[in-house]
């Protein structure tokens, strides 16, 4: 069995490399594989399919394991054993980390241990255009070799995508440059729809200006948020009551500070209406109060918190709080994917980011989603190398005209370089305002039709686009151009199924809509492209153990 | 692949940047330590008699050879100083998970030479 | 508050030309902006066909390493406010073969790093089911340092006997060489000898020491290496007095 990977940058850029906080498995004797069920479920106020946590849960500690037999550097106790820290929305200590730069670490060892492998080529550099279908299948892709500009077929038996998400079609993001949503895209033009992209996560502490994380591990180890009159404000938004700094409890477990993301994100803005956030240059801010951690237990726990919060706002967080501010930051929507990580179409699988199996719903727990893309990483791979087994090779004829094909579709895809054209900067700026406007982190249906129709505008706006760089080599105009065409597919899909949901659900706030509606909604959405606007399915959530609830918060 | 840009290191790359130039007369100390050396077992081979000796000391007390001798030892004394300074560089010591100060190791290994080489010397004067 | 800057940039278009040149592109900036959000505004606003590789922004990718006013530097970590001169020159990193604008090969670096072995050969065999190996806080202290590598070639271009001689297996390898060697789930130090003692590798080094002063994430490269030559060293000297203790 041969494996080839194919990637955009160098597999050790991959955004992976930015994640910070840790991966949940659990490992302590007081905690359970039920609770850890229990908080992801309720962390996504019921909106995941809960076969799909219960394979997460179950599978995560034995997946860390071997990635610390790779060598991952994971922290550790004083006798040598894995650590693991608290996490909003945990019930018990279950992070594994690697100081804070988990994502790196982890990210160093896979990458590295995969070299001693010849069996897996690498395609570095390689933008995928487009899927390969023929026959009902999935049969290989077609990709841009970016050095030299020259169009090919790859031909495989199946085809897994972890190509992450979009933040990028938000204009503040945590995110990369290359989160640009383009996995998600090939999927959905290949007729396989995307599920739940209503639900954005907007992550509560990014430096203000740049957007840059600051991880929740901050929080974790016992950070607070306060707004501009020197209060936990979090008290006021049903999350428990604050605990004193020096109680040996603190920071207590789902409470305040340790809630769950969407609720931390709405809460700021609530604040910012009422006037108790701080004025900056770049906007508005709340602080984020490391300073009675301690110098020493910073740099040894959260170090790059320190780095970034001197180098990007040059605050050292020792002596002063840490501005932050709410930022787009994971999409837990993504190509519909079952526990398996298959999609609808035979060949295709994904994992990750990218994919929504959903373990995630409608809010996705801190840590959750380094354990996610390793458990279902796995699974897909399982599922696809069963399916290469019993596949043919695509024949060279199908490759031969797939090349054809796709070389005329991107040619034809925009204008010529006649001058006059629109320019990838400015469809994409006005992609990004659109999306914060109408699909931020409270919406209204006036709003969200308003973003739907500028999308269905940008869209013909793409087809005038003129690209100023004719060339082959390394274009990076041309595979930002074939970006934006992505970001657009995804933003249609979020701005449509946010419309179509009227009712309020974890990180979908609807003010026209604000409860929770299980009658109507304890389904995914199924965002599929057709020539106008995309259709929207609907497909029933997955309850096994755990009957819908209410989400509870602080002192349970 | 279209052609690609290549551009190779000038002779002059070490005149670039104050750390190269640096590295390189680190090297020259070298030299100087050599050539020294080279001169010992040359004059030891050659001033085998009294008289070819005293004449030969001789010629060394002059003032020239004295400042010849004063360039020299500043030279061996830089590179002594550039071998101490990497001390701590391949002697890491650690104390539990915090390593001990770099600068430590290499004050120490500093404090041993001198307390090698004043032993030396008063073995050699007395 | 707004100020202005000249940006002098390394353009190389090989479709076209055969000679790279230089472009001046005047802009204003921002007090927060780095040198990669100067260039960010020129593609979006001046010239879209100006090519560089950048991801992260907040230096842990290591995509945008370029020669900032000749220093090797990460782009999203150097403050155009920190340059005084009116004109900043940036260039692609130097000893690497330019594709393209700001854009250099590094399959060089790509196909070096599988040699050094670069992942745990253990010591002892242990299943998954019997749990992690234990590692103490101290154990994980010894190699942490060398495991920080972004690989964003700074040190590379930072190295004269790289830049003299790319058969040097260079700076970063040698360094994550190191990391394995003292990561104590590891037994590979024998696996690894023939590439890092090999003539391109640990004693091509003559310890510039520049690798460690450009590199952005603290790694100590020029360090690993000179360890490197003490363990290695200490090892052909044991193999010389005591043949039998090899393994």
């Amino acid at each position: 069995m041969s494996v080839g990977v194919i990637s955009k940058v160098y597999p050790m850029r991959s955004h992976t490399v930015s994640a910070e906080g840790g991966a949940a498995a659990v490992i302590s004797p007081t905690d359970s594989l039920d609770d850890h069920a229990y908080d992801t479920i309720s962390g996504s106020d019921w909106l995941a399919d809960q076969d799909a946590v219960e394979a997460l849960v179950s599978e995560a500690p034995r997946e860390m394991l071997q990635l610390e037999h790779w060598g991952c550097p994971w922290s550790r106790e004083p006798g040598g054993e894995v650590a693991v820290r608290p996490f909003g929305g945990m019930k018990a200590e279950r992070t594994w980390f690697a100081a804070d730069k988990t994502g790196f670490h982890l990210l160093h060892t896979l990458f590295q241990t995969s070299l001693q492998y010849d069996a897996i080529a690498r395609y570095d550099e390689w933008f995928v255009t487009s899927l390969i279908v023929d026959d009902g299948k999935c049969q290989g892709v077609t990709a841009i070799e970016v050095a030299t500009g020259n169009l090919q077929a790859i031909g495989a038996k199946a085809v897994i995508l972890c190509t992450g998400g979009g933040g990028r079609i938000y204009p503040f993001t945590t995110n990369a440059n290359i989160k640009t949503g383009d996995g998600m895209a090939l999927a959905y033009r290949a007729g396989v729809p995307l599920k739940d992209m209503e639900f954005v996560q907007y992550h509560p502490t990014g430096l203000p200006g740049t957007g840059i994380l600051i991880t929740e591990a901050a929080r974790g180890e016992g950070g607070i948020l306060v707004n501009n009159e020197g209060r936990r404000y979090l008290q006021d938004y049903d999350l428990g009551k604050p605990l004193d700094l020096d109680d040996p409890e603190h920071p207590q477990k789902r409470t305040m500070e340790l809630g769950p993301r969407d609720r931390l994100s709405q809460a700021f803005i609530h604040e910012r209406e009422a006037g108790r956030t701080f004025q900056g240059p770049t906007g508005d801010y709340v602080n984020l109060d490391i300073r009675h951690l301690g110098e020493k237990l910073i740099d040894r726990k959260i170090p790059m918190v320190r780095e970034l919060a001197v180098r990007y706002v040059g605050i050292d967080p020792v002596i002063e709080p840490i501005p932050v501010r709410t930022v787009v930051h994971y999409m837990m929507g993504g190509i519909s994917t079952d526990v398996m990580g298959a999609t609808e179409l035979p060949g295709l699988y994904a994992a990750g980011e990218c994919a929504c199996v959903s373990v995630n719903g409608a809010n996705r727990l801190g840590s959750n989603s380094l354990t996610e893309i390793l458990v279902f990483g796995a699974r897909a791979a399982a599922s696809a190398v069963m399916h290469a087994a019993d596949s043919p090779d695509p024949s060279d004829a199908l490759l031969e005209s797939s090349v054809r094909d796709e070389e005329h579709r991107i040619r034809s895809g925009w204008a010529g370089s006649n001058g006059d054209g629109e320019t990838v900067a400015g469809i994409r700026t006005d992609l990004q305002e659109t999306l914060e406007e109408g699909a931020g982190i409270f919406r209204n249906e006036q709003a969200l039709r308003e973003t739907s129709a500028t999308i269905a505008d940008l869209k013909q706006r793409y087809k005038r686009l003129s690209l100023a760089d004719t060339s082959k080599t390394f274009n990076t105009e041309l595979i930002a151009a074939l970006e934006l065409g992505a970001m657009i597919d995804v933003g249609e899909a979020v701005a449509h199924s946010a419309l179509a949901r009227t009712e309020s659900r974890g990180s979908h706030q609807r003010l026209d809509h604000p409860d929770r509606d299980d009658v109507g909604f304890l389904k995914h959405s199924l965002a599929y492209q057709s020539d106008g606007d995309p259709t929207i399915g609907y497909q029933d959530v997955t309850i096994t153990r755990w009957p819908p609830g209410e989400r509870v918060y602080g002192d349970v | 692949m279209a052609t690609q840009y290549l551009r190779p290191l000038p002779r002059s790359w070490w005149l670039r940047k104050a750390n190269y130039f640096l590295f390189m007369l680190r090297e020259l100390t070298s030299l100087a330590v050599l050539a020294y050396a080279i001169f010992l077992i040359v004059l030891l081979w050659q001033a085998a008699d009294d008289a070819t000796f005293s004449a030969l000391f001789e010629t060394l007390h002059q003032p020239w050879s004295i400042a010849v001798h004063l360039v020299i030892l500043t030279l061996a004394l830089i590179h002594t100083g550039t071998w101490i300074a990497l001390t701590p560089k391949v002697v890491v010591l650690w104390q539990d998970d915090e390593r001990v100060d770099p600068d430590l190791v290499a004050g120490l290994n500093g404090v041993a030479w001198l307390v090698v080489s004043g032993l030396v010397l008063w073995l050699v004067l007395s | 508050m707004s100020e202005s800057v000249a940006l002098e940039v390394f353009r190389f278009l090989p479709d076209d030309e055969t000679e790279p040149r230089f472009e001046t592109y005047e802009i204003s900036y921002q007090d927060d902006w780095v040198v990669l959000d100067a260039l960010n505004h020129v593609k979006a606003e001046v010239d879209p066909t100006l090519s560089f590789r950048w991801s992260c922004r907040m230096g842990v990718c290591g995509s945008c390493g370029m020669m900032v006013n000749g220093e090797p530097k990460l782009t999203c970590e150097a403050f155009v406010r920190d340059y005084d001169s009116d004109t900043i020159k940036i260039e692609p990193l130097t000893h690497f073969p330019v594709i393209r604008d700001l854009v250099i090969n590094m399959e060089d670096f790509m196909t070096k790093l599988p040699t050094v072995t670069p992942w745990v050969i253990p010591k002892e065999e242990k299943s998954l089911d019997e749990g992690e190996y234990l590692q103490t806080p101290a154990e994980v202290a010894h190699y942490k340092r060398f495991s920080m590598c972004i690989n964003c070639m700074l040190c590379y271009s930072a190295c004269p006997v790289y830049g003299l001689d790319s058969t040097f297996t260079g700076p970063a390898a040698l360094a994550l060489g190191q990391r394995y060697n003292l990561d104590s789930r590891d037994g590979g130090q024998q696996e690894r000898a023939d590439v890092l003692t090999s003539h391109d590798g640990i004693w091509e080094c003559t310890y510039i020491g520049e690798c460690t002063q450009v590199c952005p994430k603290d790694v100590d490269p020029a360090g690993a290496i000179q360890m490197l030559k003490l363990s290695y060293a200490i090892d052909w000297a044991k193999s010389v007095v005591m043949p039998w203790g090899r393994r």
